[in-house]
């Protein structure tokens, strides 16, 4: 199912809504989280409009859109670090900014674009931060807790790195000790806002693969924001496209990157080609000169 | 089984155990007993330790006992409580800020204290109304209402949608600098009396030290301390960025409030007791952090660490100059510098190699 519509059409809102609520009529359940008619702001200046959006459960939904086009705030407001300007965030049925944040954190794990944590910390007590949520000021390392953090470790391959501190890993490292963090929160929902941020094209392709993994051995929902359109298309099994606020299209990779689309949405004259070997679109910019040309 | 975090379980409860960070505590106690031992034997008349001990267990004679349990006792305990709350105020600072150099010293805070403090020294000397018991009641009350103030002061300039670590540190630099004017014009417009009193105050010192100043330095640490180690669980999650830690599920801006009115209680009543005593609340948690071998700075072995440094600084600044009793806070800001220093160059050319 994926809906291609003009700017006109989404600006009232209603296209991506409509589908949900036609969705409950047909007796398939709810998506666990969504947005209706959300709006998001910072101040003054709104970023997210009035948009409606069903993260499909046990997927992996990749949300991709030029910069400032709010998919960033849109990953915050699904992991309650914002509140909406208008309309709700819904998880379970139940809106997420009424709900306590520890009950939240038990069911939604979320890694922003770039955490911080202290750089003395050892991989294995900031992986163990990640339990948080399922800890109290006495319950501080329980068995669970221990199996939890080993699995995490053990399936981003830092298990090694363990008993060293942040500041003697690499990039891509860090990065994997970081997901191992959100993986040890042991969430159904797991959002990364840019996992790949900052990292060579070797180890992009090692976290996205992680993520894969994961996806195919937990049935995890998964939703990142990304900005490589080809990985995005490779590694997502549906894209949510967004512009200004709003989401343009969403589907498939297959039927959701299009020339048109890019053109719409990014200003960006690409080829799209589909590739059989990856089973995938391939996304290849034109320079303007060769545009021109 | 996870690497470097061994399990130690009773029934529900459960922790990790670090040997490093058990035993190293106990070690820093036996130093503050011992700095406290040492320091009382000092003086006129010297005391041996082993009857200081006696004395401290209940017995000794009479002259030991009025010289060790009236006299010199309470300056040393003072600088033990002292010492102690403004280093467990300076590692919920760090922590919280995830920045070494907040501490109540930079923030202003301590300045804060200073301005009420000096005013009333200034105000209610020899041309003010306040007589002698006013005056001993009005210096603590004023240096704790000037850290308090300071402190809203700081937090209502920083706070913007949430409370940002850096942006808390710059707005207390720019509240120090208009702090320490006001102090030097109060200063300057005191007469000389005055403000050679307000000097020796502002150096932090135990000279002045009575059971008087045990009790409200010792009820602090007494009902600050648990609250603050109890509120350490969230101090873990605090640690991380605004979005990780509300991710994690901490209420951000409740704990965060909480513990920092903790810091800042802490800070002025200490302030209040023996004047701002340079450098413990910004050495002495990174010194336990490094001792302690933990990411961040530990509550209860920065608390310890405090108390010692400031005892054994007291030690020193009492025997350097034999007949000057140096203020302890001239001591603690010549030794905690540069051992700081030293820890930082050390720590950089062991990452960078």
């Amino acid at each position: 199912m994926t809906h291609t519509l003009d700017h006109d059409d989404v600006r009232d809102g209603a296209p991506a809504g409509a589908r949900g609520r036609e969705a409950e009529h047909a007796g398939r359940p709810a998506a666990r989280l969504r947005a209706e008619r959300l709006s998001l702001a910072y101040g003054d200046r709104t970023v997210v409009h009035d948009l409606d959006l069903e993260i499909e459960d046990g997927t992996v939904t990749a949300v991709i859109g030029p910069n400032g086009c709010g998919k960033s705030t849109l990953l915050r407001s699904f992991g309650r670090l914002m509140k909406p300007l208008s309309g709700r965030v819904l998880l379970d049925g139940e809106p997420v900014h009424t709900m306590p944040t520890k009950r939240v954190a038990e069911r939604v794990g979320l890694l922003p674009q770039s955490p911080v944590a202290p750089e003395g910390l050892s991989v294995a007590d900031l992986v163990a931060r990640g339990r948080h949520p399922h800890q109290t000021w006495y319950r501080r390392w329980s068995s669970d807790d221990e199996e939890a953090v080993a699995r995490a470790l053990r399936s981003t391959g830092t298990y090694e790195l363990a008993e060293r501190t942040l500041d003697e890993l690499s990039g891509g490292q860090r990065q994997r000790a970081w997901i191992a963090m959100a993986l040890a929160q042991e969430t159904e929902i797991l959002l990364l806002d840019e996992p790949t941020n900052h990292l060579d094209l070797a180890h992009q392709v090692e976290v996205l693969d992680l993520v894969r993994e994961l996806h195919r051995d937990t049935g995890r929902t998964v939703v990142l924001v990304l900005h490589d359109l080809s990985l995005a298309a490779r590694y997502a099994d549906h894209l949510v496209a967004m512009k200004d606020g709003r989401v343009v299209a969403q589907g498939p990779p297959v039927e959701v990157l299009t020339e048109e689309l890019l053109a719409e949405a990014f200003g960006l004259r690409a080829l799209v080609r589909y590739d059989e070997e990856i089973g995938a679109p391939l996304v290849v910019p034109l320079s303007r000169e060769r545009a021109l040309a | 089984m996870v690497p470097g975090r061994r399990p130690l379980r009773f029934g529900p409860v459960s922790m990790v155990w670090r040997p490093r960070a058990a035993l190293v505590p106990l070690v820093i106690a036996a130093a503050v007993f011992a700095g406290v031992v040492v320091n009382v034997g000092r003086g006129d008349i010297e005391v041996p330790v082993p009857d200081i001990v006696a004395v401290l267990l209940g017995g000794g004679d009479g002259v030991d006992r009025l010289v060790i349990m009236e006299m010199r006792l309470p300056r040393s305990l003072v600088g033990v409580l002292v010492g102690a709350s403004l280093a467990l105020a300076g590692a919920i600072f760090q922590n919280i800020a995830r920045n070494p150099l907040a501490s109540p010293d930079i923030l202003g805070i301590t300045t804060g204290a200073g301005v009420g403090a000096v005013a009333v020294i200034v105000g209610a000397g020899a041309y003010g109304g306040l007589s002698g018991v006013l005056a001993d009641v009005g210096i603590p009350l004023a240096a704790v209402a000037g850290g308090l103030v300071t402190a809203v002061v700081i937090f209502v300039l920083a706070v913007r949608r949430g409370l940002s670590g850096f942006r808390v540190l710059l707005v207390g630099v720019g509240v120090n600098a208009v702090l320490g004017s006001a102090l030097s014009w109060m200063l300057v417009k005191a007469n000389i009396v005055d403000a050679g009193r307000a000097l020796i105050w502002l150096n932090g010192s135990l000279n002045g030290a009575n059971w008087e100043l045990v009790r409200p330095a010792a009820l602090a640490l007494l009902v600050l301390l648990p609250l603050a180690l109890g509120l350490s669980f969230q101090l873990g999650a605090l640690a991380f960025d605004e979005d990780t830690a509300r991710g994690l599920g901490v209420r951000m801006t409740a704990s965060r409030a909480v513990l920092l009115v903790t810091a800042v209680l802490l800070t002025a009543t200490a302030t209040a007791v023996a004047g701002p005593i340079a450098f413990v609340a910004l050495a002495c948690p990174q010194l336990a952090l490094r001792l302690l071998r933990c990411g961040t700075p530990p509550l209860l072995g920065s608390a310890l660490l405090g108390g010692a440094v400031t005892v054994w600084a007291d030690v020193l600044a009492r025997s350097v100059v034999s007949d000057v009793e140096l203020p302890v806070g001239v001591l603690t800001a010549a030794l905690g510098a540069p051992y700081l220093l030293y820890l930082l160059i050390r720590s950089g050319r062991g990452r960078t190699s």
